[in-house]
């Protein structure tokens, strides 16, 4: 895949931007890893900024299963994380607030949900509503960072995009429209250092009455037919695709015709 | 009209009963104007009259619906059809004890899918609570288009339009959502929790309400919620909290009544969001670089084109992604990744512009998501034209290069303009 969005935006080189990374859960093996959308957001800020601009935090328990996922993120090319201990069950948004009010970062990039535990994607919500920071949403690409505002491109469905300009300090938050994360190499990896810090725990309340299961498979939508007789029943069960009550212009010029497509294309507003 | 059919036991008597004095009369009152097709005659023996069954087809012939869906006797017929047409309860609620907020996505200013079943789902809660009745407001955002909010089970509808929500405004949004609960204080907030802006939307209001919201759900029963947890790993189990974002497929969209969908005013003073995202507008993409199931706006190319350049040169100048029927595909002209259809890619367009497609059953599978469908055809019968909710009868070529000329002439003219 081609990397063009991996050289530096110019004049970026004095931008502070802290990630918020996570442990994540392969789906097909279960085992840690490093979490997908955060290791997009990590490969956005490694294009934002250099070396000791960009600084990572995790939140969370650090097991030696987990201290090998949070080491993928150093085999990206980064000298060390923060990880800030919490324990299971606890609350991290205070924790990471308080991270984030010392370092004074004027971007922070996450990914938009994590992938295990709640996963509600609620964490950057939060951080910016208590920090009184913007938030983007879905951001797919960075244009430009001058002083107190930035230019990004923000991803729609449908593969459309759309530019933001979006005042500073910002939260930003990252998904599978963003480009891939590059490799982690195992060097860097062990090189790379991970500092434990006490931090004060809050812990999380209203999750101790939920209960967590593996997930059920979904039941499937049926197809209810209402029908009264047989005959209905069986004309709804042999039905081709039929729109019905559509217009046909027949004997029509090719103007006309084009006119009236023309029309239709406009009132959708599909035309650009 | 009273669509209660009433018994009368006596006329039936008489009917039944051929020694009755005024058997004949009842007879030819029950028959109507029309013959009877069947009646009993003078020895107590069925008598029928075939010409009186059935009715004249589209062609002059005689059919014959056993089903007894269609008879000659048309007052009985109309009776029957206005039994079988799904009728609708009206539902009328004047002074709700409650109120069910839901903010719909609503793509192109017309309800998702994924907004009806949220709908459903807000119906169900306002509905379940003995001691009072709830009502259902829809907040949306922008022009509507969706004429029948009624249908989709909506009490009322607060609609925020107006430049300030245009395009990317969540903040401006959140403060209108702000002054809806000021108002109106429903008891739950229901979003779709979908890519569209009610992902967003709600959870933006979460945070800034302080409570906690409850997300992906996909199901709701019994003052619980169950949602996945760990990017779709887990189920979590909860007590239903006030802000609820939920999954495609959560409820059963409402089917069976029809409501009032009264607008309401939305709240008068809105405090000023503070700015700090810019919409800049939309980056032109280059169509063809966007993946077939998602495109919005499909030009699709079947047997019938011949002018292939011009084909190409019309979807650049419309700005479609291109597709293309299985023919097409198999015979070379177009790459196998664009194919539509049962082998190829389902669509989910907006709006799909099918070009010289006669309509194989494997293709229209293909386009079954599809909101509108246009087709340029020289067969008037085939069915991709019964399919169409709008089919030109002319020459494909012709017509795309009308297409081409008028788009070109008006992008001049906003170019002189501007």
């Amino acid at each position: 895949m081609q990397r063009d969005g991996n050289r530096n935006v110019t004049g970026q080189e004095r931008v502070k931007v802290a990630a918020l990374v996570s442990v994540g859960r392969h789906p097909v093996t279960g085992r840690p890893r490093r979490a997908e959308y955060d290791a997009r957001a990590v490969e956005i800020g490694l294009s934002l900024a250099t070396g000791g601009n960009l600084h990572l935090a995790h939140a969370g328990e650090c097991s030696p299963e987990s201290e090998a996922a949070l080491r993928a993120y150093l085999g990206m090319g980064i000298a060390g994380v923060d990880v800030l201990q919490q324990p299971a069950g606890a609350d991290i948004v205070p924790a990471l607030e308080a991270w984030l009010r010392e370092l004074g970062p004027r971007l922070v990039l996450c990914g938009a949900r994590g992938e295990t535990g709640e996963a509600s994607g609620l964490v950057p919500f939060l951080l910016a509503e208590r920090l009184g920071w913007s938030l983007v949403c879905g951001l797919a690409a960075v244009e430009s960072v001058d002083g107190d505002s930035m230019i990004v491109l923000q991803a729609l469905p449908r593969g459309q995009r759309r530019r933001l300009k979006v005042r500073l300090p910002a939260v930003v938050t990252v998904d599978a429209a963003a480009q891939p994360a590059r490799q982690s190499a195992f060097g860097p990896a062990r090189r790379g250092g991970l500092q434990r810090l006490d931090t004060p725990v809050t812990p999380d309340g209203d999750a101790q009455s939920w209960t967590t299961a593996p997930a059920r498979k979904r039941p499937k939508r049926l197809k209810i037919v209402k029908a009264t007789s047989a005959r209905d029943r069986f004309k709804a069960a042999a039905a081709k695709a039929e729109g019905g009550g559509g217009q046909v212009l027949t004997g029509v010029s090719a103007q006309a015709g084009a006119e009236a497509i023309l029309k239709l294309l406009r009132e959708e507003g599909v035309l650009r | 009209m009273n669509d209660i059919i009433r018994r009368d036991p006596r006329t039936e008597w008489i009917a039944r009963n051929r020694l009755h004095p005024e058997h004949d009369a009842v007879l030819a009152r029950m028959g109507g104007s029309t013959p009877a097709a069947k009646w009993m005659g003078p020895n107590g023996i069925i008598r029928r009259n075939p010409h009186a069954v059935g009715f004249i087809g589209p062609n002059g012939v005689r059919r014959i619906d056993r089903s007894g869906a269609q008879t000659a006797n048309a007052g009985a017929s109309a009776r029957r059809e206005a039994a079988a047409a799904p009728t609708r309860r009206q539902i009328r609620i004047e002074t709700p004890a409650f109120y069910v907020a839901v903010v719909a996505d609503m793509p192109g200013g017309r309800l998702s899918a994924h907004d009806r079943d949220v709908l459903g789902l807000a119906r169900q809660l306002a509905d379940e609570d003995s001691a009072g009745q709830g009502a259902v407001l829809l907040v949306s955002f922008g022009e509507s288009r969706e004429d029948a909010l009624g249908d989709a089970g909506v009490d009322r509808v607060v609609s925020f339009a107006g430049e300030r929500f245009e395009g990317y405004a969540p903040e401006q949004r959140l403060t209108a959502l702000g002054g809806v609960e000021r108002q109106h204080e429903p008891r739950h907030w229901l979003f779709p929790d979908s890519s569209l802006g009610g992902a967003e939307l709600g959870r933006r209001l979460a945070a800034r309400l302080g409570e906690r919201p409850a997300t992906q759900v996909w199901q709701i029963a019994n003052g619980e919620c169950t949602g996945r947890g760990a990017a779709g790993a887990t189920d979590v189990t909860r007590r239903l909290p006030r802000i609820v974002l939920a999954l495609p497929e959560c409820a059963e969209p409402v089917s069976e009544s029809t409501h009032a969908a009264e607008s309401i005013a939305p709240p008068a003073a809105l405090p000023q969001a503070l700015r700090r995202i810019e919409d800049l507008g939309a980056v032109a993409v280059d169509p063809s670089s966007v993946a077939l199931a998602e495109a919005e706006f499909i030009l699709s190319a079947g047997n019938g084109i011949r002018d292939w350049g011009g084909f190409h040169r019309a979807a650049s100048v419309l700005g479609a992604t291109e597709g293309a029927s299985r023919v097409a595909v198999d015979n070379g002209f177009m790459p196998r990744h664009r194919q539509v259809g049962a082998t190829g890619t389902w669509v989910t367009a907006r709006v799909y512009l099918a070009v010289g497609i006669s309509g194989a059953i494997q293709h229209l599978q293909g386009i079954q998501q599809c909101d509108k469908v246009i087709a340029i055809n020289t067969d008037p019968g085939c069915d991709m034209v019964k399919r169409a909710d709008l089919a030109v009868i002319a020459d494909s070529s012709e017509v795309l290069a009308a297409l081409v000329e008028l788009v070109d002439g008006v992008k001049k003219e906003q170019r002189n303009a501007a």
